[in-house]
């Protein structure tokens, strides 16, 4: 049985008004537990809509989500358990934070969950420690953090909450290129630590091909692949007529091969990359 | 949240749409003032002939004026049957300490009818004047005022800067109280005070976010060299036109209508 499942679901917005607006159409898919999974599609396909379905902060106008097998909305009174399970970061996380310390403001989720107090301190230390937020900061707040810091303590936030899944929707848009690497690489340490089942929503290609094992790719409401990293980025001419496309590196080799050099299909790293052409040049004997 | 329609621009061609604004609010005034100067059916008879034209001219879908006086209903049926008992003179109908007298009946009639009026007239007026048009208007008006040392330019501003963010924030607030709900947040259940409480982590950030756009807003008026109302140009020069003095005469034929009504036809109280 797989963790998260959809089956058939459909997201429309103002339904019956003149302004109705199929946000998802008819989306099946299932995840498995302790899977990586990578969200793309332009703006407006519908990655913001299908994920907050998934804990069930909007509720589908048609489909189901089941998780563990249980339909998420067969108790809809109970609908905040299934939000402490599937923990979902927005997008620009920082500005929900509300507390005077930052401390507090992780404890937030946790409190609401009603766990002891000695339970909910120990949660707090260790999502700080996770996104790499400073033990001192803590007392601190959060309005006098910076940009990339408030980020950091608002993920904490719902880390905090110990979901089996942990939904990010770009959590590194507005960071400074290497704040991005850092965070992502922070989250992707926690997935492997805790081995929880993550979904990463994002618009870089590169962040995706790195840390996911999968990769969702939505257009115009639709699935329209969830496959592997590496098939999905080996189809590049699909994605580039969806208005996405495929890493730079990826490119960079695919092109290599098509001037005639024998590769490897689909390298998604720069690392990968690297050695595959040190081997060629090894193997030509021009290194 | 989404759904008030009292103050909302509805956006097509129409007459009563390219009227001069200035026009538009004098003529609300004079005609709610007009309104509430009817003692007797024929002269109301005018006004609503009135409303009826002008809600048929603005060229805005019926469902519209009806969304906006849904609003309101209740206050009217219930100011119509405080005012049903309300009346001197002989009872035709009488149970325990209720009193219906013709007086009574009259005055719910002239009630129920002048605030459906004095609603679909503001309606029509917002419906066919965008806010940004409607302050311009009303810092053109309210010019005469600077004698007395009122800043009008500013206080259009701040009306304009008022209105600009109203949807902004609303979609801000839906934002929020989302990623509130996504840490489990619960804003429906529980008591006054435990759901005033459970506001707090939407108002902060609220304000907080609310702060930062002024913040922000006022640095780039700044960039542009915005000063204030002294000296300040206009893109839309406002002129009135043929329409907007047809529209003025068809006002004052209106006046002297309802005056003559009152003056020469028996009143009803």
């Amino acid at each position: 049985m797989s963790l998260l499942s959809a089956r058939d679901l459909v997201y429309t917005y103002s339904q019956g008004s003149p302004l109705e607006h199929i946000a998802v159409n008819k989306v099946d898919f299932d995840i498995e537990q302790g899977e990586f999974i990578g969200v793309i599609g332009h703006t407006g396909s519908g990655k913001s809509t299908l994920v907050q379905m998934l804990n069930g902060l909007l509720k589908p106008t048609a489909g189901t989500i089941t998780l563990d097998g249980v339909n998420i909305w067969a108790k809809p009174k109970e609908i905040r358990k299934i939000r402490f399970r599937v923990g979902l970061v927005f997008q620009y996380p920082e500005y929900q934070l509300f507390e005077e310390t930052v401390a507090k403001d992780i404890a937030y989720g946790p409190t609401n969950m009603g766990l002891d107090q000695e339970e909910i301190e120990d949660r707090v230390v260790n999502a700080a420690k996770f996104v790499g937020l400073k033990s001192e900061l803590l007392s601190k707040s959060p309005f006098d953090l910076s940009g990339g810091e408030k980020r950091r303590a608002a993920i904490a936030g719902v880390i905090a909450m110990d979901p089996d899944i942990l939904i990010l929707d770009e959590p590194c848009a507005g960071l400074d290129p290497v704040g991005r690497d850092i965070l992502l690489a922070q989250i992707y340490n926690y997935h492997k630590e805790r081995g929880n089942t993550v979904i990463l929503v994002s618009h870089s290609m590169e962040d995706v091909a790195t840390v996911c094992d999968r990769v969702m790719v939505m257009n115009h409401a639709r699935l329209e692949m969830f496959d592997t990293a590496q098939s999905v980025f080996s189809r590049g001419e699909e994605l580039s007529g969806m208005g996405l496309r495929v890493p730079q590196i990826t490119s960079i080799i695919d092109s290599l091969i098509e001037a005639g050099i024998p590769l490897e299909k689909g390298v998604l790293t720069v690392d990968k990359a690297v050695l595959g052409i040190t081997e060629y040049l090894k193997k030509e004997g021009r290194l | 949240m989404r759904d008030v329609t009292l103050g909302q621009y509805f956006p097509c061609d129409s007459v009563l749409h390219r009227l001069d604004p200035r026009l538009k609010i004098v003529s609300l005034i004079t005609f709610i003032v007009l309104t509430f100067c009817t003692f007797n059916f024929c002269s109301l008879g005018v006004v609503a002939a009135l409303v009826i034209a002008v809600v048929a001219l603005s060229n805005v879908p019926l469902k519209m004026y009806l969304k906006s006086l849904k609003v309101i209903i209740i206050i009217v049926v219930i100011t119509s049957i405080l005012n049903l008992f309300y009346g001197q003179g002989e009872p035709i109908f009488e149970w325990w300490i209720f009193k219906v007298t013709l007086a009574g009946i009259y005055n719910a009639i002239f009630v129920c009818a002048r605030i459906i009026c004095l609603i679909l007239f503001s309606s029509a007026l917002t419906f066919t004047t965008t806010p940004n048009d409607l302050t311009d208007a009303l810092e053109r008006l309210m010019k005469p005022l600077t004698v007395f040392h009122i800043k009008v330019h500013e206080i259009a501003m701040m009306m304009t800067i008022a209105l600009r963010f109203v949807p902004t924030l609303l979609e801000e607030t839906d934002k929020i109280m989302a990623a509130q709900k996504a840490r489990g947040a619960d804003m429906e259940s529980g008591n006054l005070i435990t759901r005033v409480k459970a506001l707090i982590p939407v108002l902060v950030p609220l304000f907080v976010s609310s702060f930062r756009r002024a913040y922000e807003l006022a640095v780039a008026m700044e960039c542009r060299c915005y000063q204030g109302g002294k000296g300040r140009t206009r893109m839309k020069q406002l002129k009135l036109h043929k329409r907007d003095y047809i529209c003025m005469a068809v006002s004052l034929l209106v006046i002297a209508g309802v005056i003559l009504c009152n003056i020469f036809l028996p009143q009803i109280h």
